[in-house]
C-alpha cells in the first residue's frame, strides 16, 4: 500500500479534484496493487536461479542505501558524497559483532542502525555550517578517508585483510537455500524501510524537510527548527544507509576497506539521481542502475565500459531529468490534470449552453 | 579345444573392444569442460586504483588466444572469461558467482589481489571450484588442509624473508638485525618469515623492530630509532613509497647497514629512482622472474620469444613491465596443468594435476627456479635469487636459494 501511495504522494501535491469517495476507491486499488506487487516480490526468487536471486538481493541492498541518501539529498537538499562511509560503518558494525562477539546476523541490524544514526547526527551537526557545494566537499572528505581509516584501526577492522564472516544459513525448517533466504530477509528490511520513510516523509516531518530544502529562511520564519530537522535528516539518512551496509556484509560474507571506496559513494548519488530524487520508489530504480548498468556496459565493450556507463547516465538525465520515477510521476500528473481541465471545460460549455 | 580357443578369442576380443571403447569414450568432464572447450574464469582490476596490475590479465588473455590459434590444449580451445572487479571485493564475489553459476567455468585462474581473493575463498572452496594461481603473495594461501581448492603461485612474503635469513646466517653470522615493516599481515609475514629463517637465533639477532602505518607521512623517525639501536643489518618490508623513504633516510643519516629490501618495493622506476639511485647502491633484494629491462636477458631466445609474443598481442607498451613477465609465467603454469589433465577435465583432476608439479621450469623465470607442488604443499615457487643494486640496475649474484634449503 505504501509503495504505490508513495509514487503519487512523493510530489507532495494531492490531486485537488479528487473527491473523498474517489480517494477511497483509489486507495483500495493502490493497497490491492501493492499487495500483488509484494506477493510477486516474495514469489520471484523461487522462479529464477540462485545467481539472479543474489543479484536482486544486491539491488535491494543498494535500494535501501539510496533511499537513505534520498531522504537527505532529495527531500532535504543536503548533498552527500560520503554515504559510502555510513555504509561502511554499518557493514563493519555487523561484521565485528558477528566475528568477535558471535552475535547472530539478524541481531546486528539494530546496533548498526543505532550506531549509524548516532554517526549521522554527529556528522550532521558540523554539516549545519555548510551549504551546497561546501557540504559536498566535507562529505567527499569522509568518502576519501573511509578506506584509510578502516586500515588504520586494524585491531578492530582486520586492516587491509578485512574480516571474513561465517556464511549465513537459512532456517532448516524452511527448506530453502541461503540465497533465497537472504533475499527474503533483505526484502523484509526494504519494505519496512520504505514504510518508515513514507510515514516520515508524507507527514509534517516530510513537509518540514522539503520546506527547508526549497527555502530555508521562509521555513525558519514559519517556525520550523531548521537545525533540528537537518540533523534529523542526516541521522535518519545515515541509519538507512548503515543498515544497507550491514546487510551487504551479511550477504557478501566479507568486508575489506577496498569495498568502500569513493566510487561507492558516487554510485549512491548516481542511483539516487537516476531513480528520481525525492521519490521513494526511485530508490529501487537506483538500485537496479547501480547493480546492472556497469555489468551491461562491460558486456557491450571491454575496452571502454566506463564511457558507456557515462553515456547511459547522460541519456537518462537528458530524457528523464527528474529521474525515472520522478519523471514518470510528473508525466502521470500532467495527463491527469489535462483530463481534469478537459472535464472542467466540458462542464463550462454545458453551463453556457444551458 | 577349438571351442575353448574360440571362446578365448571371443572373450579377448570382447575385452579389447570394451577396453578400447573406454579409451575412446570422450573425456570425463566437470562443468566448463567439453570435447571442444575449456572455460576459465578470471577477475582483474582493469579499472580503479590497482589497474596497473591489469596487464597480467591482458597477457593471460593474449597467451590463451595464441594457444587457441595453435590448436588449443589437447584439441580443446580455451574460453577465457576475464572481468573487471576494480579491486572491489563485493564486485569480485558477484562476478565470480556469475562465472561459476551462469557461465559455468571449470575453474577460476589468476584472480588478483588479497582482498578480492579473500572474498571468494570460502565460496569457491564450498562449491569445490578450483581457485588456481592467485596473483597475491600472502602466506595464508598455502593451506591445502582447510582450503583444498585454492593454490597460490607467487613466492610468499614469508619465504622471501626466509631466504634473507639464510643468507644472513651464512654470511653475516654476528649480525645485529633491525626490521622496518608495515603494520599489517603483509609486513608481519616478512617479520615472521625472518624469525622462522633465523630459527633459535632470532631472539638474539633481531635487536630492534619498528612498524609504520600506511597512513603515516614518513618513516623517518622509525629509521632514526632503528639506527640508534646499533644494528648493522636492516630489513625493509615496505611498499614502494615507504621503501623509497627508507632508502633515502638511511643514506641521509649516514647509517651504513647491510640493507635488505623486500621485492614488493624494489622496482627501479618507482622506488630506486625516487629514492636517489646513488643512495641505493649495495642494497640486497630478491627476484624470481627475469627483469625485461636487464640487458643480460635481452639476447636470450626466451626473452626474444616473449618480446615477439608481446608485440604480436599489441602489448608493446608493456615490454618493460615485470608484471607482464609474471603474467606470462602465470598463464604458462596454467597451460602446463591443463595439458597434464589430458582428457580428464574434472575439477578434482585439475587440482590433482596442479598439486603434482615437479620441477617445472618456465622460460621467463630466473634460471634454476623450478615449480614444485604436492598434496600438502600448495606453494609452487619457494626459490629466489639474491640481487644487489649497482646504482643503475639490479645485479643477480650467488645461487638460486630455497626457503627450505637452509
Amino acid at each position: 500500500m505504501t509503495m504505490a501511495k508513495s509514487v503519487a504522494i512523493a510530489s507532495a501535491e494531492q490531486p485537488a479534484a479528487a473527491t473523498r469517495n474517489g480517494a477511497f476507491v483509489a486507495g483500495a486499488w493502490r493497497s490491492t496493487g501493492a499487495l500483488v506487487l509484494i506477493a510477486a516480490a516474495v514469489a520471484l526468487p523461487f522462479t529464477i536461479s540462485n545467481y539472479h536471486v543474489f543479484e536482486l538481493t544486491q539491488v535491494m541492498i543498494y535500494a535501501i542505501a539510496v533511499l537513505g541518501l534520498n531522504i537527505l539529498t532529495g527531500y532535504n537538499g543536503q548533498i552527500s558524497l560520503g554515504h559510502g562511509g555510513f555504509y561502511a560503518a554499518g557493514a563493519y558494525t555487523a561484521a565485528i559483532l558477528m566475528h568477535r562477539y558471535g552475535v547472530p546476523y539478524w541481531a546486528t541490524l539494530p546496533p548498526a542502525a543505532v550506531i549509524c544514526f548516532a554517526l549521522g547526527v554527529l556528522f550532521g551537526l558540523p554539516a549545519l555550517r555548510f551549504e551546497g557545494p561546501y557540504l559536498a566537499l566535507v562529505t567527499l572528505a569522509m568518502a576519501v578517508a573511509t578506506p584509510q581509516l578502516l586500515k588504520y584501526f586494524d585491531t578492530w577492522t582486520g586492516g587491509q585483510q578485512g574480516i571474513n564472516l561465517i556464511k549465513v544459513q537459512a532456517p532448516a525448517f524452511l527448506g530453502i537455500g541461503r540465497d533465497r533466504w537472504l533475499y527474503l530477509v533483505v526484502l523484509t528490511v526494504l519494505l519496512v524501510a520504505m514504510r518508515v520513510a513514507a510515514n516520515m516523509l508524507h507527514g509534517r516531518t516530510g513537509r518540514a524537510l522539503v520546506a527547508i530544502r526549497d527555502h530555508p529562511i521562509a521555513a525558519a520564519a514559519m517556525g520550523i527548527d531548521v537545525a533540528r530537522y537537518k540533523t534529523l535528516a542526516f541521522g535518519t539518512s545515515s541509519l538507512f544507509t548503515g543498515v544497507a551496509g550491514a546487510l551487504s556484509a551479511i550477504v557478501i560474507g566479507f568486508v575489506a576497506p577496498e569495498s568502500f571506496t569513493l566510487f561507492l559513494s558516487l554510485s549512491f548519488l548516481v542511483g539516487s539521481a537516476i531513480g528520481g530524487i525525492a521519490t521513494i520508489f526511485g530508490a529501487i530504480v537506483g538500485g537496479l542502475f547501480i547493480e546492472f548498468v556497469p555489468n551491461i556496459a562491460n558486456d557491450i565493450s571491454d575496452a571502454a565500459p566506463w564511457a558507456i556507463y557515462g553515456l547511459t547516465m547522460l541519456l537518462f538525465m537528458y530524457v528523464m531529468p527528474r529521474g525515472v520515477v520522478g519523471s514518470l510521476a510528473g508525466l502521470m500528473r500532467r495527463v491527469q490534470s489535462r483530463r481534469a481541465t478537459a472535464g472542467q471545460g466540458l462542464e463550462e460549455q454545458k453551463r453556457r449552453l444551458s | 579345444m577349438t571351442m575353448r580357443k574360440i571362446m578365448v578369442a571371443g572373450l579377448s576380443a570382447a575385452v579389447l573392444v570394451a577396453a578400447s571403447s573406454v579409451a575412446w569414450a570422450a573425456g570425463q568432464y566437470s562443468p566448463g569442460a567439453s570435447d571442444s572447450e575449456i572455460k576459465i574464469g578470471n577477475t582483474m582490476p582493469y579499472s580503479g586504483p590497482a589497474s596497473s596490475y591489469g596487464v597480467i590479465g591482458k597477457v593471460d588473455a593474449a597467451y590463451f588466444a595464441m594457444i587457441n590459434e595453435k590448436g588449443g590444449i589437447n584439441g580443446r580451445k580455451i574460453n577465457f572469461i576475464s572481468k573487471d572487479d576494480s579491486y572491489s571485493p563485493p564486485k569480485t564475489v558477484e562476478l565470480v558467482r556469475q562465472m561459476v553459476e551462469q557461465d559455468q567455468v571449470l575453474l577460476m585462474f589468476n584472480t588478483l589481489g588479497t582482498p578480492p581473493n579473500m572474498a571468494i575463498h570460502g565460496y569457491l572452496n564450498e562449491n569445490k571450484v578450483p581457485q588456481l594461481f592467485l596473483a597475491t603473495g600472502a602466506d595464508q594461501w598455502n593451506d591445502p588442509k582447510h582450503f583444498p581448492w585454492t593454490m597460490m603461485w607467487l613466492p610468499s612474503y614469508g619465504n622471501e624473508s626466509h631466504i634473507y635469513a639464510s643468507y644472513i646466517l651464512k654470511n653475516l653470522p654476528n649480525a645485529k638485525i633491525a626490521v622496518l615493516y608495515q603494520n599489517d599481515d603483509y609486513g608481519k609475514d616478512y617479520l615472521n618469515g625472518l624469525k622462522a629463517g633465523l630459527g633459535d637465533k632470532a631472539a638474539k639477532m633481531i635487536i630492534a623492530t619498528q612498524s609504520y602505518e600506511t597512513t603515516d607521512p614518513t618513516v623517518d623517525s622509525q629509521i632514526v630509532a632503528l639506527q640508534a639501536s646499533g644494528a648493522d643489518v636492516l630489513l625493509t618490508a615496505a611498499i614502494p613509497k615507504f621503501a623509497a623513504q627508507s632508502i633515502r633516510k638511511v643514506y641521509d643519516v649516514g647509517w651504513k647497514p647491510t640493507h635488505f629490501l623486500n621485492s614488493v618495493g624494489n622496482a627501479v622506476g618507482t622506488v630506486m629512482k625516487p629514492a636517489g639511485l646513488e643512495k641505493g647502491v649495495g642494497i640486497i633484494s630478491a627476484a624470481f622472474a627475469k627483469d625485461p629491462t636487464d640487458p643480460q636477458w635481452q639476447s636470450t631466445p626466451e626473452y626474444k620469444e616473449w618480446l615477439a609474443f608481446m608485440n604480436k598481442a599489441g602489448l608493446s607498451a608493456n615490454t618493460t613491465d615485470v608484471q607482464a613477465v609474471i603474467g606470462y609465467s602465470f598463464v604458462q603454469t596454467m597451460v602446463e596443468v591443463l595439458k597434464a589433465c589430458g582428457d580428464n577435465l574434472t575439477r578434482e583432476n585439475v587440482m590433482k594435476q596442479a598439486a603434482s608439479l615437479h620441477n617445472v621450469k618456465l622460460p621467463m623465470l630466473l634460471p634454476g627456479i623450478m615449480l614444485s607442488t604436492s598434496a600438502d604443499d600448495f606453494d609452487p615457487i619457494k626459490q629466489m635469487q639474491l640481487q644487489k643494486f649497482d646504482g643503475t640496475t639490479w645485479q643477480l649474484f650467488g645461487d638460486v636459494l630455497s626457503a627450505s634449503g637452509s
